[in-house]
């Protein structure tokens, strides 16, 4: 790993630019402007990690597709993995926002929830 | 067997095949593209010129006056909206008003009605925004604007309702004189038919080679043009022309059908038909050229820029005639400007040729020169809309929201018998689309209508020539 | 003629927080129409996550963030109707609606107008080249693919690095498609960061910035695009062409908040935002007619809109009980000063009651500032920034006796703090 690195901040819309500097083993974290940016930035140099949105394909409902999204963040390598898994999957109406519709998805610990109602067609 | 087929759905080829459908014979139109009015016909000024511009004695001449005076009962016959709006030829000094004089004096041979010269005070009351530059300008009252894609969209299904049978996706390849007339050749299959009326537009000289013709040649010439938004301070009443001079004829500020703004078109010869790419330079002298008549518009109001090539004869006029070397051909070929205006006369035109041709005239019986167009749910008063949509609720369902377009509106546009089969054809039937969104809400309902009404998957719906799929396939299927 | 108290035009973010905060402040009488087939408007479609960081201390995808309002709006018994489209809107704040039940009018008390925007087209930017299928806007794209579940193509070219064209290359990209870059003709992202980061930078999707789509290639459908540097007036340099193939080209060049309505009743507009112009309590040159949301100027967090649409739900609540914040006060007009676009507000209501919230845009990117509020010519706030960028809306609320005997206009302005 290199002793530094300078990455934007994807925590929130303010997007600050951070420089990570590698000691011995700690990371010092400079240019961020909250206690989250400074976590993010040290997992971001150790494993980084992500959340992912996508859609499954519903039947029986008001709309073909149900938004989901991984309920923790997964490790940035396996996100297209998880893509394909999730394109496997079908679910049937209705879905409330927050079920969780895979879980634990590839073991990473983090499930795959709705993120909005999908009545039943009528 | 046939007795007639034209080549092109263009507003030319859609105006012969109503004209003729008056006659009991068995006509079909063919199409290249997946729909018609899908060349010149869709990208053009959309004027109904008064004819003052003609040489004396052209066909263009005669075609221009005679069509111009068709126009009104037309519009009424085939319900397209017309809108004798007026247009001036606006001079900015003494030497140009000279020019306007000369204008002015050629109308008056051509027949032109409504030709007056008025002074830089009229020009004002008659046009607001014209630049204060003007010192005067000849006014035709008998000009106006149409909508040039109804217009044809109308002729057409008039055209069927009559008998006419419409092939799209049908590409000529050849013609082959034999006993029984001419065999049309088409990617399609062939026709045998007694005539052929070629009125291919852009394509009119290559048609007209297959017949073993010489006569001209298409110099193909395009134009570029803006499409300002609707918007209440832009507003354009009439046609506004400028001074033809050495360095140019100017370019056209006009309201479009809809009342819409538009500027253009630039000259320019091109290479090939199939250049209809704008480009910035050219929207830079039109809008140069534009701002001398109405120094307020503002390009920013853009909602489109689009190019239309024009089908230039190299002899300077219309090309309409029975070909010397195929008996039963007959060529339209070279309706360049002003051949929108000239469409209904150069009909009735080809109609002669065709009986001096010995085209016997046993009527259709039964012929109706009358169609319906599509109601617009924006344009009905209050209690019409109610009724409208109690009569058919889907009249309520509004679906473009720029223009205001239901979609009681867009399936009547797909079921017609010369129906929309593209998200651009319900555009210019019904304007969904056409809106200073364009399309950006309405497209993916539109899709879905489309796919629904014509039984298709949504992958199957084009934006408007045959390969110009929009869903390139479905998700998580 | 139906009568309400309150209609709110529009069931988005910005209709249901102001219908929500109205009914709240003791309005029963209360109907929104909402012309799609949901509530929740464009927020369906942005299955991202990122939205509710203000609202709700936790990040949520759109649709979730709009499921917290419907159910507000359920749980309260607001009334909504979908499928309906107003189509008018008259000075006696009488409301004409056409659904498939038929033309319906509605006379209100009070009106709230949250019709949200709509995107910039290619007309609006006049690419060169032909203009085949193949070119759509991001968000018609968004809608077809998050929505409909049908994929536009497989291998993009996206212009305009807006927001929603930076989460677009990450979806398509996500669903197996090859984002070739994303091309921006100003020396600056129109996006946030953070989205330049997790959405191209994580994928590799390279972002010119100062480029240009010099031509669009392919007449039936896209096939490429060509792509050049620009200088700093925006004109291409020679030598510097690029193709890229492509079958399907995203536009996200911008958002314009739509004000067909707003601009027949004869409501006046702002020229900069392109949305109808507001006193401090949301009121717009119509008396008793609100609004609020991407209608009045475009936001870059839905955060905002919620509150700003509260501000508009309530000042709507309390005009129907007969208080009027702005009756028979001085108004004094804002001013964006220097660095600043616009402000809105665009008048403060001297002594109204909850203040004033203000919000405006930088004009170009700036480091280390300090944002000063003025009156007349006396400072009244300052905000120190470590940075500022035009598509980073900032936002100062200013307490009611900050306002209280507003004598001058007041002035938003940037200036920078040096390096």
């Amino acid at each position: 790993m290199e002793n530094k690195k300078e990455f934007t901040c994807i925590v929130c819309p303010v997007g600050c630019h951070l420089t990570v500097t590698k000691e011995e083993n700690q990371y010092n974290v400079n240019g961020n402007t909250c206690k989250r940016g400074e976590i993010y930035a040290q997992q971001e140099m150790i494993a980084p990690k992500r959340n992912i949105a996508s859609t499954i394909r519903v039947e029986d409902g008001f709309l073909n597709l149900v938004p989901v999204k991984t309920d923790k963040q997964i490790p940035k390598e396996m996100i297209f993995d998880v893509m394909k898994e999730i394109n496997k999957y079908r679910v049937t109406a209705p879905i409330k926002v927050g079920d969780i519709l895979i879980e634990n998805i590839l073991g990473t610990g983090s499930n795959i929830v709705a993120t909005r109602n999908i009545a039943k067609n009528n | 067997m046939y007795d007639i087929i034209i080549v092109g759905g263009g507003v030319i080829g859609c105006s012969i095949a109503r004209t003729l459908s008056k006659y009991d014979k068995k006509i079909g139109l063919i199409e290249k593209n997946y729909e018609i009015c899908q060349e010149t016909t869709k990208a053009n000024s959309a004027i109904v010129h008064g004819g003052y511009d003609c040489k004396p004695g052209s066909l263009k001449a005669k075609m221009n006056v005679k069509g111009n005076s068709m126009f009104p009962e037309l519009s009424k016959d085939l319900d397209f909206t017309f809108n004798k709006i007026g247009s001036l030829v606006l001079a900015f000094s003494e030497d140009e008003m000279k020019t306007v004089e000369e204008l002015y004096n050629r109308g008056i041979e051509n027949k032109v009605q409504g030709l007056e010269i008025i002074d830089a005070k009229r020009v004002k009351e008659i046009e607001p925004k014209v630049s204060d530059q003007v010192v005067g300008a000849l006014y035709c009252a008998s000009a106006g604007v149409v909508d040039p894609f109804n217009l044809t969209y109308a002729m057409m299904e008039n055209a069927m309702d009559n008998g006419v049978e419409l092939f799209t996706e049908t590409e000529l390849i050849g013609l082959e004189k034999n006993h029984d007339g001419i065999l049309v050749k088409t990617n399609n299959g062939d026709f045998q038919t007694k005539y052929v009326i070629n009125a291919a537009g852009l394509y009119s000289d290559k048609i007209a080679n297959m017949g073993g013709d010489y006569d001209f040649n298409i110099i193909p010439t395009k134009g570029v043009y803006r499409l300002f938004d609707k918007k209440k301070s832009d507003t354009i009443n009439t046609v506004l022309f400028q001074t033809p001079t050495e360095r140019g004829k100017g370019v056209l500020v006009t309201a479009t059908y809809d009342g819409n703004t538009m500027i253009g078109p630039t000259s320019d010869k091109i290479g090939t038909v199939e250049d209809t790419t704008t480009e910035s330079e050219s929207l830079a002298i039109i809008d140069k050229l534009g701002k001398l008549s109405v120094p307020d518009l503002n390009p920013k109001n853009t909602i489109r820029v689009f190019t239309g090539v024009r089908a230039k004869p190299n002899t300077g006029d219309f090309m309409i005639y029975a070909s010397k070397n195929m008996e039963g051909l007959v060529h339209c070929g070279g309706i360049e400007s002003p051949g929108l205006v000239s469409a209904p006369a150069i009909a009735e035109y080809v109609e002669e040729i065709l009986i001096e041709n010995g085209m016997d005239t046993k009527k259709n019986p039964n012929y109706n020169p009358k169609r319906k167009g599509i109601v617009r749910i924006s344009e009905l008063s209050t209690e019409e809309k109610s009724e409208k949509i109690k009569e058919n609720p889907a009249y309520g369902k509004i679906i473009c929201r720029c223009e205001t377009v239901s979609e009681g509106e867009i399936i009547e546009a797909i079921r017609r018998n010369a129906g929309a089969k593209t998200v651009d054809g319900v555009k210019r039937r019904v304007r969904a689309g056409m809106g200073r969104c364009q399309g950006g809400f309405c497209g993916p309902r539109v899709i879905e209508i489309l796919a629904r009404e014509l039984n298709i998957d949504p992958t199957e719906v084009r934006k408007d020539l045959s390969g110009s799929k929009i869903v390139e396939r479905h998700l998580k299927k | 003629m139906l009568n309400y108290d309150l209609v709110v035009i529009g069931g988005g973010p910005a209709g249901l927080a102001a219908a929500v905060e109205a009914k709240k402040n003791g309005i029963d009488s209360i109907l929104i129409i909402e012309r799609d087939r949901e509530l929740g408007g464009i927020l369906n479609q942005c299955i991202h996550s990122g939205f509710g960081l203000h609202e709700f201390k936790e990040e949520l995808a759109g649709p979730e963030y709009a499921q917290r309002f419907i159910d507000q709006v359920n749980e309260l018994g607001i009334e909504y109707i979908l499928n309906t489209m107003v189509i008018e809107l008259n000075k006696d704040k009488e409301i004409i609606a056409l659904s498939e039940d038929g033309l319906i009018n509605i006379g209100a008390k009070s009106i709230v107008l949250a019709m949200g925007c709509r995107e910039r087209t290619a007309g609006a930017v006049a690419m060169n080249g032909y203009r085949p299928a193949g070119v759509y806007t991001a968000g018609m794209a968004q809608r077809m693919m998050n929505m409909e579940g049908l994929m536009v193509g497989k291998e993009v070219v996206i212009y305009g690095s807006g927001d929603i064209g930076l989460i677009m290359a990450r979806r398509m990209t996500l669903e197996g498609a090859k984002v070739k870059c994303v091309v921006e003709i100003s020396p600056q992202s129109s996006g946030l960061n953070r989205n330049i980061a997790q959405c191209l930078n994580d994928y590799d999707i390279p972002l010119y910035l100062s480029h240009n789509i010099n031509k669009v290639h392919g007449k039936e459908k896209i096939e490429g695009v060509t792509i050049c540097k620009v200088d700093e007036k925006w004109q291409p340099i020679k030598g510097t062409e690029q193709y890229f193939s492509c079958d399907t080209l995203l536009l996200s060049i911008g958002l314009i908040p739509e004000n067909e309505l707003t601009v027949n009743a004869g409501i006046e507009i702002g020229e900069v935002t392109n949305g109808p112009k507001v006193k401090s309590n949301m009121e717009t040159s119509m008396e008793g007619v609100f609004s609020c949301g991407n209608v009045l100027h475009v936001h870059d967090i839905v955060d905002f809109v919620t509150k700003e649409s509260r501000v508009a739900g309530k000042n709507a609540a309390d005009y129907i009980k007969g208080i009027n914040d702005s009756d028979g006060k001085k108004l004094f007009e804002t001013e964006a000063g220097n660095g600043v676009s616009y402000v809105i507000p665009n008048y403060v209501v001297s002594g109204g009651k909850d203040g004033a919230n203000l919000y405006f845009r930088s004009r170009k990117p700036y480091k280390k500032v300090e944002v000063k509020v003025l009156i007349g010519d006396k400072v009244i706030k300052t905000k120190k920034m470590p940075a500022m960028i035009p598509s980073e809306m900032v936002n100062i609320p200013l307490s009611p006796e900050e306002i209280a005997n507003l004598n001058d206009k007041i002035k938003v302005e940037v200036k920078e703090i040096g390096k």
